[in-house]
């Protein structure tokens, strides 16, 4: 047999057996071809900064309570120097950070990951015993005030029919630009948010309440403070509305961090203390229910399969065997297309630390440091240094732009940037080197032509290891690298012209 | 037209680069062959064993402690050309044309100093100019002075002839001028000319620079109509021999003639590009599988006897 048909006939084989396995894995075992729901898992992160005072200081910052809808799934602290701890104070939990000795600016971190479940409402019982106290509003000067409260009160009373009707005409006319009362009250307290003067005008009128803090879960949202919602107790159950619309119910998208009058941070030994929060989603595959579904005893495959791994090796081996696709990728562009890149399989590199920074962020970075890299190497080739020398020195100023770009885009409070660190330093150091040849010998325009054609590979590669359906397959039926060996041995053997071949003869004398 | 459909390419026989690397080079260049050409002082000494001329070699520089006898060895001489062994598309060549006090001129005319000489020789060691960025070893060797015929053809650089051998047959040819923009260097995608050369005459057929049809020299304004190689017979003779020598299927052989000794080789490749196909107006395809259809007899003669077959047939059954 010649060694074309061989080639085919390997090749053809190889394909036929990553998709039959495939198919038999979906057909037999019900593994779903189509990729499973995604579910979101919320990434939140409280940061809580002060000045402390130059002696001991006590942090310490409510944490968020369990809830029917939301699931927290991990807890991260950050605690630099300072002791760490977890304590319950009757039925709050608390996170406390101490030191015996501090000053100047503080940071701290928590940092959770929770799920949002797609059903189950509401929150657990709550004691409704305990009555907030009602506010001191006592004296001559403060009559206009007590009256214009017992005039909303009393309103508020005769437009509804029960307590929960009674808290949104409360509610409502508190928001009410026009009504003259609640004007006043406003004005008398000037300090006073909206949610504090509706739980004193609630206790006044005898009904338990209290208020819930939290945030709402939207994606990419940094530096924001805690939202508030008003609780009351209607004799049977506790309802939530908000305070600012009177609207009712708990909001689906809302994580409960403190409920109850307790506060959410208290700083001892410190001033200008706050707490601020970032948002950020992530999809993650519901797999748990292709898990449960493939159970059982005939899956011997499925027992080999990467499910068996702990899950942290599996989020490795997510992005090893998306490794293949992105090399399949860069074979067709090579082979078929015909574009030039510096270092063969330097764009691969490149997409998967795009995967962990985001494409925008990771080109902008490439760029940045390429540029910064080549201005810098330009210098060392002046200094007459041994290449392998002249290389680590590249990766040395490479490593120092990392961290450079990391410390200001955090200041910054540009998170993304931060996972910089997955770059492939040394490769890049050679790309530089790379580039700075070529710029010396073949000019600028080679220069860009190269690493446009890298960058436009690199970020073919990202799209396609980022693709859902690339991924879920991917990962799901790993014998589809079969497939993938299968085509690059025929694209292996393809002998026709490249694309970029139809341009570079163009010029071609026809006889 | 901003491109050529594939179908156009494949009338004209255009060979393209998967083409070339799985049905020529992959099939007809032994892997553990390829030293002998990627090595430019393998070359040489394999050459000199064959009795085939070529620029004599001044001196190597291999390792970094050997830096110290520089300027021992550039002491004698005022003309020189220093390379990576392994170099390859032109990269770290360095000529030298002439001395002027402590200054060294380069062929553009600007002037270096010994220890820039050094600094080069430093990054060919280290490996900067060869393939995959190996530790290399620096050749001296000397400067050619190429045929008067040449003087009004090429600007600054001494043009080399590149002519594809496929088992032993000297199938295309062209000659590679060095242009301003070129640096001194004959390397095509420096920006050289390319003139496609009768490989039957040794006349001018056509000549292209960065792809597109020339009709003169753009320094010198010399027309290519009328040139044609002298010692046509022997270039042909000289690189038909190659293939015994090296044992590769499909090479191109760099010849250069000098004014004195005639022509020479200066370098073989196992990967010989592809724009000799546009310098000369012509793909390879059918010249290859002309070659590919002789009888083992023709095949087997030897390098004088292929080259009068040549000559006779034509590349016509
Ligand atoms: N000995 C020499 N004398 C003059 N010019 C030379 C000499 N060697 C090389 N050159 C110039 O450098 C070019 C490239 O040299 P070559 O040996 O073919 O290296 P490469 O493998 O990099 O192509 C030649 O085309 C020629 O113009
Ligand atoms: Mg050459």
């Amino acid at each position: 047999m010649s060694p074309r048909a061989q080639v085919y006939l390997l090749g053809l084989l190889l394909i036929i057996m990553g998709l039959g396995l495939m198919a038999y894995k979906s057909e037999m075992l019900s593994m779903p071809v189509k990729p499973g729901e995604y579910a979101t898992v919320w990434t939140v992160e409280a940061k809580v900064g002060f000045t402390a005072d130059g002696g001991a200081v006590k942090v310490s910052l409510a944490l968020p309570k369990n809830q029917n809808n939301m699931e927290v799934i991990e807890e991260l602290f950050s605690s630099s120097g300072y002791g760490f701890n977890i304590y319950d104070n009757a039925g709050h939990k608390r996170a406390e950070w101490t030191k015996r000795m501090a000053s100047g600016k503080q940071t701290l971190y928590y940092k959770l990951d929770v799920y949002k479940r797609p059903s189950g409402e509401g929150l657990p019982e709550f004691d409704a015993s305990k009555m907030r106290a009602k506010p001191n509003w006592q004296g001559e000067r403060q009559e206009a005030l007590r009256n214009a409260a017992a005039s909303i009160i009393n309103n508020s009373w005769q437009t509804s029919s029960n307590k929960e009707s009674f808290a949104r005409q409360l509610l409502k006319s508190l928001n009410d630009k026009s009504n003259n009362d609640a004007r006043l009250i406003h004005n008398n307290l000037p300090d006073k948010k909206t949610v504090d003067i509706a739980l004193d005008l609630l206790s006044l009128a005898e009904i338990p309440a209290h208020i819930i803090r939290g945030i709402y879960l939207e994606d990419d949202r940094n530096r924001m403070s805690a939202d508030a919602l008003v609780e009351i107790f209607d004799g049977e159950k506790w309802i939530v509305f908000s305070p600012n619309t009177g609207a009712k119910g708990l909001p689906d998208n809302f994580l409960v961090w403190q409920r109850g009058d307790v506060s959410m941070l208290d700083v001892a030994g410190g001033s200008r203390s706050a707490v601020s929060f970032s948002v950020l989603a992530n999809d993650v595959p519901a797999r748990k229910v292709a898990l449960e579904q493939m159970g059982g005893e005939q899956a011997a495959l499925l027992d080999y399969s990467i499910y068996s791994l702990p899950i942290e090796q599996q989020s490795v081996f997510k992005f090893i065997l998306l490794v293949p696709i992105g090399a399949l990728i860069v074979i067709f562009l090579r082979v078929v297309i015909g574009i030039r890149t510096a270092g063969t399989f330097m764009p691969v590199l490149l997409a998967i630390a795009f995967i962990q920074t985001h494409l925008l962020n990771g080109v902008l970075i490439f760029l940045l440091i390429l540029s910064i890299g080549l201005f810098v190497r330009s210098y060392l080739s002046r200094l007459d240094l041994l290449l392998v020398a002249r290389i680590a020195a590249v990766v040395v100023i490479v490593v120092c732009l990392m961290s450079f770009i990391s410390i200001v885009s955090f200041k910054l409070g540009v998170e993304q940037a931060l996972t910089i660190t997955f770059f492939p330093m040394i490769i890049i150091a050679w790309t530089i080197e790379h580039m700075s040849i070529l710029w010396e010998d073949d000019g600028p325009m080679e220069v860009l032509i190269q690493t446009a054609g890298s960058l436009l590979v690199a970020i073919m590669c990202y799209l396609a290891m980022t693709n859902h359906y690339i991924e879920h397959w991917m990962f799901n039926f790993p014998e589809l690298l079969f497939t993938l060996l299968g085509m690059i041995i025929i694209l292996g053997h393809y002998t026709g012209y490249r694309m970029s071949e139809l341009l570079r003869f163009r010029y071609m004398r026809r006889s | 037209m901003l491109f050529v459909w594939p179908k156009e390419l494949k009338q004209l026989g255009l060979l393209g680069m998967n083409s070339r690397n799985i049905n020529y080079i992959a099939r007809h260049n032994p892997r553990h062959l390829y030293p002998i050409v990627d090595n430019k002082l393998l070359t040489k000494k394999a050459a000199i064993d064959a009795g085939i001329r070529v620029p004599e070699l001044l001196g190597v520089i291999e390792s970094n402690h050997e830096l110290s006898k520089l300027p021992q060895l550039l002491a004698p001489l005022t003309q020189f050309v220093i390379k990576p062994t392994r170099g390859s598309g032109g990269k770290g060549i360095l000529v030298i044309s002439g001395r002027e006090f402590d200054f060294f001129l380069k062929t553009n005319g600007s002037k270096i100093l010994q220890s820039d000489i050094r600094r080069h020789v430093n990054n060919i060691l280290s490996g900067l100019y060869s393939l995959g960025g190996k530790p290399d070893k620096a050749m001296i060797e000397a400067m050619i002075q190429y045929d008067d015929i040449f003087n009004e053809y090429t600007y600054e650089g001494v043009p080399d002839l590149r002519v594809i051998v496929y088992k032993g047959f000297p199938i295309m040819a062209m000659l590679r001028c060095a242009t301003h923009s070129s640096d001194g260097r004959a390397n095509l995608h420096q920006g050289a000319i390319g003139v496609g050369i009768d490989i039957l005459t040794g006349k001018s057929q056509y000549a292209v620079q960065h792809g597109r049809p020339v009709t003169e020299h753009p320094d010198t304004g010399k027309s290519f109509k009328d040139l044609s190689i002298p010692y046509w017979q022997e270039i042909l003779r000289l690189t038909a021999g190659c293939h015994e020598m090296t044992g590769l299927g499909y090479i191109g052989c760099d010849i250069v003639i000098d004014k004195e000794q005639g022509p020479m080789i200066l370098e073989l490749n196992a990967r010989p590009g592809l724009a000799i196909q546009l310098a000369c107006g012509l793909g390879l395809e059918k010249r290859l599988s002309f070659i590919d259809r002789l009888s083992t007899e023709v095949m087997e003669q030897d390098a004088d006897k292929r080259v009068s077959f040549l000559m006779s047939n034509q590349f016509q059954e």
